[in-house]
């Protein structure tokens, strides 16, 4: 018998709705963005302007740029060094849980896949830390899979308190939140929260977010909203790139920082660009399929609509990919990766979320930022 | 009569302040001896005390630190900040930053007078960065302030002199050294801001966006030096040299 599936449109008990109407406004651009209708022309007018209209910002994702990538590059490097000089923030993640309620049915963390899950207990948590302090980081990501039951408010709270301890930044990668949870992690010492859409085609997201709170698009969609109401001080959006239309969805995703930095201009903007690994036998069959010029074309977008906001290089990218795109486009990188739960000095507790690319420990990123001229930096907030 | 640049008490004879945050820690030495900077901004949440690329251990130690509090969107975290580089002994100048604008980086001038008085009532020499308006700038200094430092342009963009007619009114009605801080592109518009009477310059983008780092350092550095010494020369006297005739223009008339 098939299981009911509920609307993914309709709020679940508990989830906070806020007055915005910032979700109304992102769906109604995508739906009119067609990127086929942009022609090289409209590519090399965006290029020439300062500051990018929503269209530019449309034409520098459409197919029609792909010739460009070069020029866009180009602009691209001044941007980046006018805003963030040669720095580049290095952090870690630490996955503290990874148990998990939501069936997605691309996610290594799936609810349904036969995974050794684990979470770490505050001893555990002080260990790990304490060895990610000692490789000189100043800024951490704490990140739990998606299971209010076994990895609670409370228990995150508690893994912030404890990472304060060692850390000068706190970021956190965890399901979302109602308001006021959000100010009491940031009352426990979190600085920033990353939530990221996946997919911005609600009718996608519900084919692939079968069950769980998870599956509950807008909510997901005003998780950034809610953290900085709760006091945050900066969130980061991304897509799965290749999960759906990547163009539409990297669309979708600019547009959704843009009108939340326009509500909130003092909230620092972050980027993220994880992607599907297109199938290598595969290549360039499906115009979905994001290779690493399909990534760039799309970092590059971000950084020449919002040439303020950081944004990321993920671990799950080949070293020589990352190595090109620091200076360039991203602003930080992580370094001495492990994505299971714990493993920086323990035995890892519970398996991991997806392989990474790119295994070098913290020294190894770092003397590969200063070859390419760039500054390391480890610290880039004060707490007070 | 040496000229020098006197901000709470303390006497420079350099009028580049440089700014270091965004070029690479192993060469500020070279940069701050080439351009002569006898200032040198640091943004506190950088320095990384004992641990890695702390900025503090390369910043040559003849230098006055203004610890900046880059990062605060308040005025009391602000004040926060600037005791903090207190404790660390980074010395008693404060470049006061409040910034509620993640896109444009502007500064709040509200905020900014409120950090200056509680933190001038601290004992702090305040240099507080400000957009340039005569009404917060004359409240700045009855708040305490040892100078103003009004931007030319975002920071960052290289632009220059955008807001110069307000600039002048700032150094012609303003008693405390006006210093323009932010969006000066390259040494002539560092240049032309002396010239208007600008007590000194203070660039970072412009330099560390350099192909040449060191040698831009040295370009702002004379660029400032020349600046001074137009004002000081009497720039305006030149330009007008025809209303100002040694011999009256009207001196025929008899009746």
């Amino acid at each position: 018998m098939a299981m009911k599936r509920t609307d993914p449109m309709v709020y679940q008990k508990g989830m906070e709705i806020i007055a915005s109407d910032i979700l109304d406004k992102v769906l109604k651009h995508v739906d009119n963005y067609d990127y086929l209708n942009y022609s090289q022309s409209d590519v090399k007018q965006a290029l020439s302007k300062e500051h990018l209209s929503l269209e530019d910002y449309g034409a520098l994702l459409s197919p029609a740029a792909t010739p460009y990538l070069e020029e866009m590059a180009k602009k691209a490097v001044v941007e980046t060094r006018k805003h963030f000089g040669n720095s580049i923030c290095l952090f870690t993640p630490l996955y503290i849980a990874n148990y998990c309620e939501n069936n997605c049915v691309y996610c290594g963390f799936n609810c349904k896949n036969k995974i050794r899950r684990g979470k770490l207990s505050i001893d555990e948590m002080e260990v790990e830390l304490k060895a990610i302090a000692k490789t000189g980081l100043k800024e951490i990501l704490i990140l739990t899979g998606e299971s209010r039951h076994h990895s609670g408010v409370e228990y995150i709270g508690e893994g912030i308190k404890l990472a304060t301890k060692y850390f000068s930044t706190v970021g956190i990668e965890i399901y979302p939140l109602n308001s006021d949870e959000y100010a009491y992690l940031r009352k426990c010492g979190a600085d920033f929260v990353s939530v990221y859409q996946e997919t911005y085609n609600s009718i996608k997201y519900e084919q692939v977010h079968l069950s769980g709170s998870k599956r509950v698009f807008p909510y997901r969609f005003y998780s950034q909203e809610r953290a900085l109401i709760g006091g945050m001080r900066g969130v980061s959006f991304g897509a799965l790139l290749g999960l759906d239309d990547f163009r539409k969805d990297a669309y979708a995703t600019g547009l959704h920082a843009y009108f939340m930095q326009q509500k909130y201009p003092h909230a620092e903007i972050g980027f993220s660009t994880p992607r599907l690994r297109p199938f290598i036998n595969n290549a360039d069959n499906n115009p979905n399929d994001v290779h690493e010029k399909q990534l760039l074309q799309v970092m590059l977008a971000y950084r020449l609509f919002m040439p303020y906001a950081g944004i990321t290089i993920s671990t799950r990218e080949r070293a020589g990919f990352r190595d090109h795109v620091i200076g360039m486009v991203a602003t930080k990188i992580s370094a001495g990766v492990s994505v299971g739960v714990g493993g920086h000095e323990q035995d890892e507790k519970g398996d991991e979320q997806f392989e990474i690319s790119d295994p070098r420990s913290v020294p190894e990123v770092h003397q590969m930022i200063l070859d390419r001229g760039l500054q390391p930096v480890y610290s880039d907030y004060i707490r007070v | 009569m040496t000229d020098q640049l006197v901000i709470g008490g303390q006497r420079f004879n350099s009028r580049f302040i440089l700014g270091s945050g965004k070029f690479s820690l192993e060469i500020v030495q070279a940069v701050v001896e080439n351009g002569g900077a006898e200032i040198v901004t640091l943004a506190l949440r950088r320095a990384n005390q004992g641990g890695e690329e702390n900025i503090l251990e390369y910043i040559p130690e003849n230098i006055t630190l203004l610890p900046n509090t880059s990062g605060a969107r308040t005025a009391e975290e602000a004040v926060k900040i600037a005791r903090l580089a207190r404790e660390i002994n980074c010395g008693n100048f404060v470049k006061v930053e409040v910034i509620k604008d993640s896109k444009y980086l502007f500064p709040d001038n509200y905020e900014t007078v409120k950090a200056t008085e509680i933190l001038a009532k601290d004992g702090f020499v305040v240099m507080p960065y400000m957009y340039p308006d005569l009404n917060v700038a004359r409240d700045l200094v009855s708040a305490g302030a040892a100078a103003v430092m009004p931007l030319a342009s975002p920071i960052g963009s290289n632009k220059g002199l955008s807001t110069k007619d307000f600039i002048q009114i700032l150094v012609d009605e303003i008693a405390v050294p006006i210093i323009v801080d932010a969006g000066i592109g390259r040494p002539s518009q560092a240049c032309e801001a002396m010239e208007m009477g600008v007590a000194a310059v203070m660039c970072n983008t412009a330099v560390a966006t350099a192909k040449n780092i060191p040698l831009m350092a040295k370009a702002f550095g004379q660029a400032i030096e020349s600046g001074r010494n137009a004002y000081l020369a009497g720039l305006g006297r030149v330009l007008n040299q025809a209303a100002e005739a040694s011999s009256p223009l009207t001196g025929f008339l008899e009746d």
